[in-house]
């Protein structure tokens, strides 16, 4: 990406999804943006969702890790990761290849299958 | 038998060379290394608080192996997670930076995993940590390594599964003298400016770049008098204080 030091998500970051879904990897003239962040603050962390435009699309997703540096002993990414997700909270993809933080297990009742389609975990 | 030289006189007595002896213990106890985070910074503090400080510090040593480490060196370290498989979370990479002073004391490892790069801030004193072991002694050209961030990931890469290479005790840490390639620019800061000081990057930039960078050096800061802090005594009374310590 072209802008500076990128810190945690809010709305018209560009995100970068991480999932195997067909949305979320054809590709498109305009990245993914975040138009809405579903928080009291507009600041998105990991675990949050957020809305996405996606090729002239809406669609929510699951924040699961961020260029923002967090309270130590939690992973710090290159890039803004996203995992896109139904309003029910299903994943749309099948398989994430990229490490996912171990944080996200502690709110297992509502991220259960997107935990369950990840592979690494940091 | 006596010895017959080549004219056929005896030979003249040559006493057997003196075997050489190298002390290994005294070869270890003059490298000297403290850990950097036992330094007090420069500053108006009562000392008092440095002193209690450092023997929570060497509570904590005597309990759990801290092993000396510098920037540059590949560690796997354990730490206990509630939500990770078995509790316990393994992770590998290179330590790019050790920052704070006292029990907050960090450092922070690297390493790209499926091609994403994750970095994770560990803190030496944490009781969450619970091992940190040193697979690769090797030390680099600079004490900061932030730029393996806008390297070619191939310099951050390193398998989660490897062996610690082995190093003698006595023998002096290796340098790697190696210049690591950029991605293209824009990096996350303009590492060619002489206030960063880096020597470990092979800067691929036109020459007129790397000239318009040194446009920012303050060459008048070397000889600034009120930035000295000259750590060499603070440093000899706080070694034999902590190895005093450590020995009880």
């Amino acid at each position: 990406s072209i802008t500076g030091a990128c810190r945690a998500i809010q709305k018209l970051t560009r995100v970068r999804v991480v999932d195997n879904s067909a949305l979320g990897n054809t590709p498109y003239h305009r990245p993914p943006k975040c138009i809405h962040v579903y928080n009291k603050t507009g600041v998105g962390k990991v675990g949050d969702t957020i809305l996405l435009a996606i090729k002239g699309e809406k669609k929510k997703a699951l924040i699961v890790g961020h260029k923002m540096p967090g309270p130590p002993m939690t992973p710090r990414f290159d890039s803004n990761n996203v995992v896109l997700i139904e309003d029910n909270g299903n994943p749309i993809g099948t398989r994430i290849k990229t490490p996912i933080p171990y944080i996200l297990r502690q709110r297992e009742g509502e991220f259960s299958k997107v935990l369950a389609i990840a592979r690494n975990f940091v | 038998s006596c010895r017959i030289s080549s004219d056929g006189k005896p030979a003249k007595f040559q006493p057997p060379p003196k075997p050489i002896i190298i002390d290994r213990q005294k070869q270890r106890e003059e490298r000297r290394f403290l850990s950097p985070e036992f330094i007090p910074p420069r500053g108006r503090t009562d000392p008092h608080k440095f002193y209690i400080e450092r023997k929570d510090m060497i509570q904590r040593r005597k309990v759990f192996n801290i092993p000396e480490f510098y920037v540059g060196h590949i560690l796997a370290v354990t730490t206990a997670d509630p939500y990770a498989n078995e509790k316990a979370n393994r992770f590998v990479g290179i330590c790019i930076q050790r920052g704070g002073k006292g029990l907050g004391a960090t450092f922070v490892l690297r390493n790209v995993i499926e091609g994403q790069g994750v970095e994770i801030r560990y803190e030496l004193y944490s009781p969450r940590v619970q091992a940190i072991e040193v697979l690769k002694l090797e030390k680099r050209l600079d004490d900061n390594l932030m730029y393996l961030r806008d390297a070619l990931p191939e310099y951050s890469t390193f398998d989660v599964n490897m062996k610690p290479v082995s190093h003698l005790d006595h023998e002096e840490i290796p340098v790697n003298k190696l210049q690591v390639r950029m991605k293209p620019k824009p990096w996350s800061k303009r590492w060619e400016r002489p206030k960063y000081n880096i020597k470990g990057i092979k800067f691929e930039l036109p020459e007129k770049k790397m000239k318009e960078a040194q446009k920012w050096s303050q060459p008048w800061l070397e000889f600034d008098m009120l930035r000295e802090y000259d750590t060499s005594k603070i440093e000899e009374k706080i070694w034999k204080e902590v190895n005093e310590e450590l020995k009880k």
